[in-house]
């Protein structure tokens, strides 16, 4: 029974990580795509734009990103990726800043900031290939 | 191949013509001959040529193209499909039997289950003699818009149909899987605690409803109904609310009629 708290650890781990193993394979699945069409041999790289907001944890998308190129055009190429920030701007006082969420907290008067402009980009921009 | 001549340029596939109007076939034939002379390239060419292919397309478009396909498909068949998302045990299954036994003598209800394992809600539904298919997503955390395909085809629905999809119980994965659903309802029950919305503000952001379960718990929890529409509506100012136990029934019939509702103005269209 000890060894029960370590297993649902891992499943958490494992849950956390997989939507962004769909993403991944998306993007290794178009990329291919791409590459193919233009007789392509290999892909070197692929540059992503990822908002802020996407919904996407950057690191777990690295993460995935090598097992969704296994076995692929991809295998051993460089995942790019452009991290677009979101733009607020806080009703009360009019400060600009960075957001981190789709409402965040003004850091200046600790109000809720209900514009935020971009940061939710998922795209394919380009890739490199031989 | 074109159609006309037979000579190898493509012709084009898609054309969107008034009556009368004709299609101008116009095209170069080329004149073939033969090409004795050689080349020579003796010289090695060995290095590689790396090159910058511009891509410029949304990662989720496979996903969304079919998505898009769903939508299509629901709306000629006067199919509403409500997406139901949640975290795990809001009581998304209760509030789909409490549904159906209120509405099944007038609406045709079709339910799609999402779970990692297990066909135990996929069987709570069928005790309703209702049609359902049980989607096990294995480690998946998440329906997406091709298994809603394949679901849907062996489910064969029926036009004039309710569908019903109860996604994976997650609060983060599913909103950024677009089903082809008409609605996304999202369901929050008063055990969670009544600042979800700002915590996971994307789901909130993307759904169109929100349902509060579980309100015959109230006098027992820490959760502010008020509180939680205020949070839930700076994240989305759009949101429609349902408060409601699908325990005791408890404003069960304001969210029935709405469903009602939306069925008869789909069937009116």
């Amino acid at each position: 029974m000890a060894i029960l708290p370590y297993i649902s650890i891992c499943e958490i781990i494992i849950d956390i990580a997989m939507h962004e193993m769909s993403i991944a394979i998306n993007i290794v699945d178009i990329a291919v795509d791409t590459a193919l069409k233009s007789d392509a041999k290999k892909i070197n790289e692929i540059v992503v734009d990822i908002g802020r907001l996407a919904g996407i944890i950057p690191e777990s998308l690295l993460f995935c990103y090598d097992s969704a190129c296994k076995d692929t055009i991809a295998e051993g190429s460089q995942l790019k990726l452009n991290i677009i920030q979101a733009k607020a701007v806080c009703d009360s006082c009019g400060f600009e800043f960075d957001a981190d969420s789709p409402v965040p907290l003004c850091p200046k008067c600790d109000d809720f900031v209900l514009r935020v402009n971009g940061g939710r980009e998922l795209k394919i921009k380009s890739i490199n290939v031989d | 191949m074109c159609d006309t001549c037979g000579c190898g340029q493509p012709d084009d596939a898609v054309t969107i013509l008034k009556p009368g109007e004709k299609v101008e076939h116009h095209h170069d034939h080329p004149h073939p001959h033969d090409h004795n002379h050689h080349h020579d390239h003796d010289h090695p060419h060995n290095h590689t040529h790396s090159r910058e292919i511009e891509v410029e397309l949304d990662v989720m478009q496979k996903n969304n193209l079919l998505a898009e396909r769903n939508r299509g498909y629901f709306e000629a068949k006067n199919i509403v499909a409500l997406n139901l998302v949640s975290s795990p045990g809001s009581g998304k299954t209760t509030l789909l039997e409490r549904t159906i036994s209120q509405l099944k003598d007038e609406i045709a209800i079709s339910v799609i289950e999402g779970d990692q394992q297990t066909f135990l809600d996929a069987n709570r539904i069928q005790a309703l003699n209702t049609p359902v298919i049980q989607v096990n997503t294995g480690n998946g955390c998440h329906l997406d818009a091709n298994m809603i395909n394949q679901a849907v085809k062996k489910l064969d629905i029926a036009d004039h149909t309710l569908l019903m999809i109860e996604n994976v119980g997650n609060l983060v994965c599913p909103a950024l899987f677009d089903l082809g659903e008409s609605r996304k309802v999202v369901i929050i029950s008063v055990t969670e605690g009544d600042d979800k919305p700002i915590k996971y503000p994307t789901m909130f952001d993307v759904s169109d409803i929100c349902i509060i379960n579980k309100i015959d718990l109230l006098p027992y929890v820490d959760f502010d109904v008020d509180k939680c529409k205020e949070y839930a509506l700076k994240v989305n100012s759009n949101l429609k609310f349902f408060t409601l136990s699908a325990k005791t029934g408890e404003g069960l019939n304001d969210w029935t009629n709405w469903l009602k509702e939306q069925f008869k103005r789909v069937k009116e269209k």
